[in-house]
């Protein structure tokens, strides 16, 4: 590639990093809005059940687990990309895909476990608070799988462009993200409102 | 092409001068005029009189920046005007530590000077801070409903709606609470509005200086009524209030519980009604309409400092 | 099928559906305009799907110009009624109808009015500013412009179908949740601020990056023209606070949807959450108002007086410490909401502190004048204005920051009267100061100076009698919304006045529509060169009109106010200018069409139509996902196309 368009790539990478960094701080503030109604509406249980009777900290851990596992996977995946390997980046991206998902499953499962039970976000304002950041992160997670299968079919179609190298970049920094708000999630929402 | 010079006083500039100052001067009448209808400027009470003079002493001191600030303006903008090529052009001075120095400091001090009045003037001005006196306090309960006010007076036993007496050179205690949208309780004559909101109490205290007829009324919207949501608060003497409570005493109307939900419907321009007090429980089970069944009240553990059931 | 949605949403007012009559007439006439003169193409191509920030940031000005006047006509309708009907009973205008007028007039008026204001002229001048071609996300700049487009198209369509919002500008839970406002009112107001709030959300994203990454080899951030800090303060505001905001329109929503408890007043609801996340998030948001105004007042001031800005440096720690300090007072907006002492005192003093960087920047503009030569033309007729009408607002706002003062003040007509002093004074004086200001940079004539002048003593005189009477009111013991009083107060008479005071102001907006037309009109009489105030920054540098691609070659910068030193400077080195062929983006839909779909997501949820929010919700995501996967998405414009313009604009030779 001639030196112009390489400088032009590398500004264009500079820029959407940046501006995706930006984003990424935009999510946070978002989350910290969600974060503190969750804790001041913590005790606000309306005669329903408190954070300690409803919550497992084993099915907890395991998410946590799988997450976790799953930014490590992505990060191998990434380091495929940067050695130019397209099928370990694609076998990669797909556990990190498979881990995600069973992330997202053990997450609906205690959600419709808990409406089940009775337990919905219409039974009190702690549950409001539960299910809306708890879920805006699932949310999150959902759109980084979708994401994802986008990634792997435009993979399969052009192979390693520069753009998809960029966006996949992106994809990393979005799925770090929000494992570290799961972290959060995890010690704020299951650890603390199992100890209390 | 040279301009003629123009007179400093051209028939615009006179125009515009005697304009300013007749609405200067309409504003100075009007002021002087109804100086008794200007409720927050004519206090009744110790709170708005205290309120008033923070008024006039943050005014008079801000004055220390904004008088500068017209006339430089002003000054500048005469003795600099384009066509004044007397004056001195200096097109490259863009700074002048000293000067900049004095503008950040002064108004530093006048804000820190403002700072310290403001720390002493809200804790001595916090509406829980109960108002010292010989006389003992008055409780009265006040309920902000769909468009109308209920008073609840636990120790004489009786409640009134849209109107609330109360006995001059006595500290009454408000504690007030809402059973519609958010609403604000406020008798500018005697000062501090606070907001009422549903399953919580806020407090109040307010002192009447003189026998009087003032106004309240609500200043959140709360609804298609809000504008109706006014309310009489009469100070009379201990005597008179004594006796206006005797003659509720014996009256025929009582508030319990059935009533006051007929009474908590939405209405606009609810008459003045006096009530014999039939549930003294009445004000804590309003409050509890909202609250959970375990005494965990969130407002209690939020951010806020207010009191659940008192 | 259709949710709620039913035939009883079309509106039963006489008033409501002379609105709806109006605009729909006036739109059928730029339907019909647009037919006859065959410009539909023309539109399509050239306006509504470019990327061109010149071309966003007009659009954008458009749409806030025709806001301002449905602003204004509520205001109308809101001072019509106190002045003339609230002190007997009744009137046409219901209290229902008051409510959702005084809901929408806010709600309009910043969102709409004062917001597209702002993202209009930044997106005109910010690239210019920083001497570059474009932002540093074009599509996203069309996205956002959309958005705040379908915003716009909610709010307007709560005329039509449905009610609005009776419960303010910011919708205070429990009157905005389903107990105590069951209709479609609130829901409205909450999506079309959703959805322009995403706009301004990722425009704050998009400018951070473009100030940050691409100015010119050379400017570094203390060269940046000042407006361009402020800018800088403003989209670092919007970047940390509208997600506040769209978390808690979020939970309001589900709140009024799916039956959770955040703000409602039983099952655990808080409604002072509301209170607190709203205003975290609404402080910072005046602010956002405010800074640019700021800024375009510091480009104006040193150009009319023919000199420096004085303290530079001073005034970008200023802007940065006022950026800062905004997120730290919100709660002055509930001092009666019972915090308790310390919290008040707190947050009272450093709501004072913010008058001390404000006071900084208002004496530093005052000299520049100093030994200046000042030529009072209309941009700086307006700045006079802002600082005398802003002086009185930043007094009152001074007056209220004390919780002592607060506690008497609040929610009456004395707060109602320090903010517009604050938002006409400075944010709409700025933006007429820097619409007559770079008028002529993009039309090629000036705006007529008479008519001009006339505008503004009619918007200040008229400002004057419509909110010192508000001042007096206040104190009066009167409270803000009020759509009758009783008559034995004396009130009415100042609210005559007021009224009296807006007729003045439509005066001035008069004066304005009759300028721009006569101007148009008269423009070879007014037609000027390309830099026609002798202009200190690189906008003026370009020719006008100005090429597609801003500059021929991106030159590196040396100097704080490059242009003024490259002309006056004597011993200054012309640099080599260097021509490349040059990438813009194509033209897209993309925009629109996520714009339309966010309509149809909004009025979907609104009604409880859910298939149809949800099928718009997933084609909005598949067209996202189609437009980053597209490949050819940019032109490129020959090095021999640049030199035919360059001659052409600029008349030099490259």
């Amino acid at each position: 590639m001639s030196k112009p368009r390489l400088l032009e790539q590398k500004f264009l990478d500079y820029k959407t990093s940046t501006g995706f960094w930006l984003y990424l701080m935009t999510d946070c503030v978002l989350f910290a809005s969600l974060f503190a109604t969750y804790i001041v509406l913590h005790p606000a249980t309306a005669g329903g059940p408190t954070s300690g009777e409803i919550f497992s900290l084993p099915m907890a851990l395991t998410e946590t687990i799988i997450l976790l596992t799953s930014s490590f996977t992505c990060g191998l995946a990434l380091l495929a990309l940067r050695q130019n390997n397209l099928k370990q980046l694609v076998i990669w991206l797909a556990v990190t895909y498979v881990l995600g998902v069973s992330f997202l499953t053990i997450e609906l499962s205690e959600f419709a476990a808990l409406v089940g039970d009775g337990h919905s976000w219409q039974q009190s304002a702690f549950l409001s608070g539960f299910f809306t950041l708890v879920g805006t992160h699932g949310f999150h997670i959902f759109i980084g799988l979708l994401w994802l299968l986008v990634m792997v079919a435009v993979l399969f179609k052009k192979g390693i462009t520069l753009k998809v190298k960029r966006q996949l970049g992106l994809f990393g920094l979005f799925w770090h993200f929000l494992d570290l708000v799961w972290v959060f999630i995890f010690t704020v929402v299951y650890l603390m409102g199992v100890a209390s | 092409m040279k301009k003629s010079v123009k007179p400093f006083f051209s028939p615009w500039r006179v125009i515009f001068l005697v304009v300013c100052v007749v609405i200067i001067a309409s504003l100075g009448a009007f002021l002087l005029l109804n100086g008794k209808n200007i409720a927050v400027l004519n206090p009744q009470g110790i709170i708005a009189s205290k309120q008033k003079d923070l008024i006039i002493f943050t005014v008079l001191l801000s004055m220390i920046v904004v008088v500068p600030v017209f006339i430089m303006l002003f000054a500048f903008a005469w003795k600099y005007r384009e066509g004044n090529t007397k004056a001195k052009y200096t097109p490259e001075a863009d700074g002048n530590r000293l000067i900049e120095i004095t503008w950040w400091a002064i108004p530093l001090i006048i804000i820190a000077i403002l700072s310290v009045v403001t720390w002493v003037s809200t804790h001595d001005l916090d509406p829980y801070k109960k108002l010292k006196s010989d006389t003992p306090a008055l409780t009265i309960r006040v309920v902000a409903l769909q468009w109308k006010w209920l008073f609840i007076y636990p120790d004489q036993g009786i409640a009134t709606v849209n109107e609330v007496r109360f006995p001059e050179d006595t500290p009454v205690n408000f504690e007030i609470t809402a059973d519609a949208p958010m609403s604000a309780f406020w008798i500018p004559n005697l000062g501090t509005q606070t907001y009422a909101m549903n399953g919580m109490t806020s407090k109040l205290s307010l002192e009447a200086d003189n026998v009087g007829e003032y106004r309240g009324s609500n200043t959140n919207i709360s609804g298609e009524g809000y504008a109706k949501m006014n309310f009489k608060a009469i100070a009379t003497s201990r005597h008179e209030f004594d006796m206006w409570v005797k003659a509720i005493a014996g009256s025929n109307s009582h508030l319990d519980w059935t009533v006051y939900e007929e009474l908590a419907k939405p209405n606009k321009n609810q008459p003045v009604v006096y009530y014999m007090l039939h549930e003294p429980e009445l004000y804590a089970m309003i409050q509890h309409k909202y609250m959970d069944d375990q005494t965990t009240n969130v407002q209690q553990s939020g951010m806020m400092n207010h009191e659940g059931m008192n | 099928m259709w949710g709620r949605l039913s035939l009883d949403a079309l509106p039963h007012d006489m008033i409501t559906i002379g609105g709806v009559i109006g605009g729909g007439l006036a739109l059928l006439a730029g339907i019909a305009a647009l037919t006859y003169f065959k410009k539909w193409r023309w539109l399509w191509t050239n306006w509504l799907t470019s990327l061109d920030p010149k071309k966003i940031g007009v659009m954008y000005l458009v749409v806030a110009t025709i806001m301002l006047l449905r602003g204004l006509a509520d205001a109308g309708m809101l001072r019509a009624q106190q002045a003339v009907f609230a002190a007997g009973d009744g009137g046409p205008i219901s209290p229902d109808l008051f409510q959702q007028v005084f809901s929408a007039h806010g709600t309009i008026m910043i969102f709409f009015v004062a917001m597209g204001a702002l993202f209009g002229i930044v997106n005109l001048i910010v690239p210019l500013h920083i001497g570059s071609r474009d932002v540093a996300f074009p599509l996203l700049n069309s996205i956002s412009f959309w958005l705040f487009v379908a915003g716009m198209v909610l709010i307007n369509l709560a005329l039509a179908v449905g009610e609005f919002s009776t419960a303010g500008w910011l919708a205070y839970p429990p009157l905005s949740e389903l107990q105590y406002s069951p209709g479609t009112g609130v829901d409205y107001w909450i999506w079309s601020l959703q959805i322009a709030g995403i706009g301004s959300l990722l425009s704050g994203i998009n400018f951070l990056v473009t100030i940050f990454t691409m100015r010119r080899p050379g400017m570094s951030f203390m060269k940046m023209p000042i407006f361009v800090w402020s800018v800088v303060g403003c989209m670092a505001l919007v970047v940390f606070a509208f997600p506040i905001l769209t978390a808690t329109l979020s939970m309001l929503s589900l709140d009024r949807t799916i039956g959770t408890h955040f703000f409602t007043s039983d099952m655990g609801g808080n409604p002072m959450m509301y209170i607190n996340l709203i205003w975290a998030w609404g402080h910072p948001e005046v602010y956002i108002l405010i800074l640019p105004a700021f800024g375009v007042f510091s480009e104006i001031v040193p150009v009319f007086s023919k000199k420096r800005l004085f303290g530079y440096t001073s005034m970008v720690l200023a802007l940065m410490a006022i950026t800062f300090l905004s997120f730290t007072v919100w709660l002055h907006h509930f001092f009666t909401m019972g915090a308790g002492a310390n919290v008040n005192a707190f947050f009272g003093i450093m709501t004072m502190v913010i008058a001390i960087p404000t006071g900084v920047k208002v004496f530093n503009w005052i000299f520049t004048m100093y030994r200046g030569r000042v030529k009072f033309a209309t941009p700086m007729l307006w700045f006079m204005g802002f600082v005398v009408t802003f002086t009185i607002g930043g007094l009152t706002g001074v007056l209220m920051a004390v919780p002592g003062i607060d506690f008497q003040v609040h929610n009456s007509l004395f707060l109602v009267a320090h903010f517009h002093n604050m938002i006409i004074g400075g944010v709409i004086f700025g933006f007429f100061a820097a619409l007559t200001y770079w008028w002529p940079k993009f039309t090629g004539f000036r705006l007529h100076e008479g008519l001009g002048k006339a505008a503004f003593w009619c918007w200040l005189i008229g400002f004057l009698l419509a909110f010192l009477p508000l001042y007096a009111l206040g104190f009066m013991g009167a409270a803000r919304r009020l759509d009758s009083y009783d008559a034995s107060l004396g009130w009415q008479g100042l609210f005559i006045v007021a009224g009296v005071g807006l007729l003045i102001i439509l005066l001035g907006v008069f004066f304005q529509v009759v300028q721009v037309g006569y101007s148009i009109w008269k423009r070879r009489e007014l037609a000027v060169g390309a830099d026609p105030w002798d202009g200190r920054t690189l906008e003026w540098s370009t020719s006008t009109p100005i090429a597609e691609y801003n500059f021929a070659s991106l030159t590196p910068v040396i100097y704080r106010d490059e242009f003024w030193e490259q002309k006056h400077r004597s011993d200054v080195k012309k640099p080599v200018e260097l021509i490349e062929p040059i990438r813009v983006p194509k033209n897209t839909g993309v925009g629109a069409g996520i714009g339309l779909l966010a309509v149809i997501v909004g009025f979907g949820v609104i009604w409880h139509i859910w298939w149809l929010a949800l099928a718009a919700l997933l084609g909005s995501i598949v067209i996202v996902i189609v437009a980053t996967l597209k490949e050819d998405t940019e032109r490129i414009i020959g090095v021999d196309e640049i030199v035919a313009t360059e001659k052409k604009l600029r008349g030099v030779k490259v």
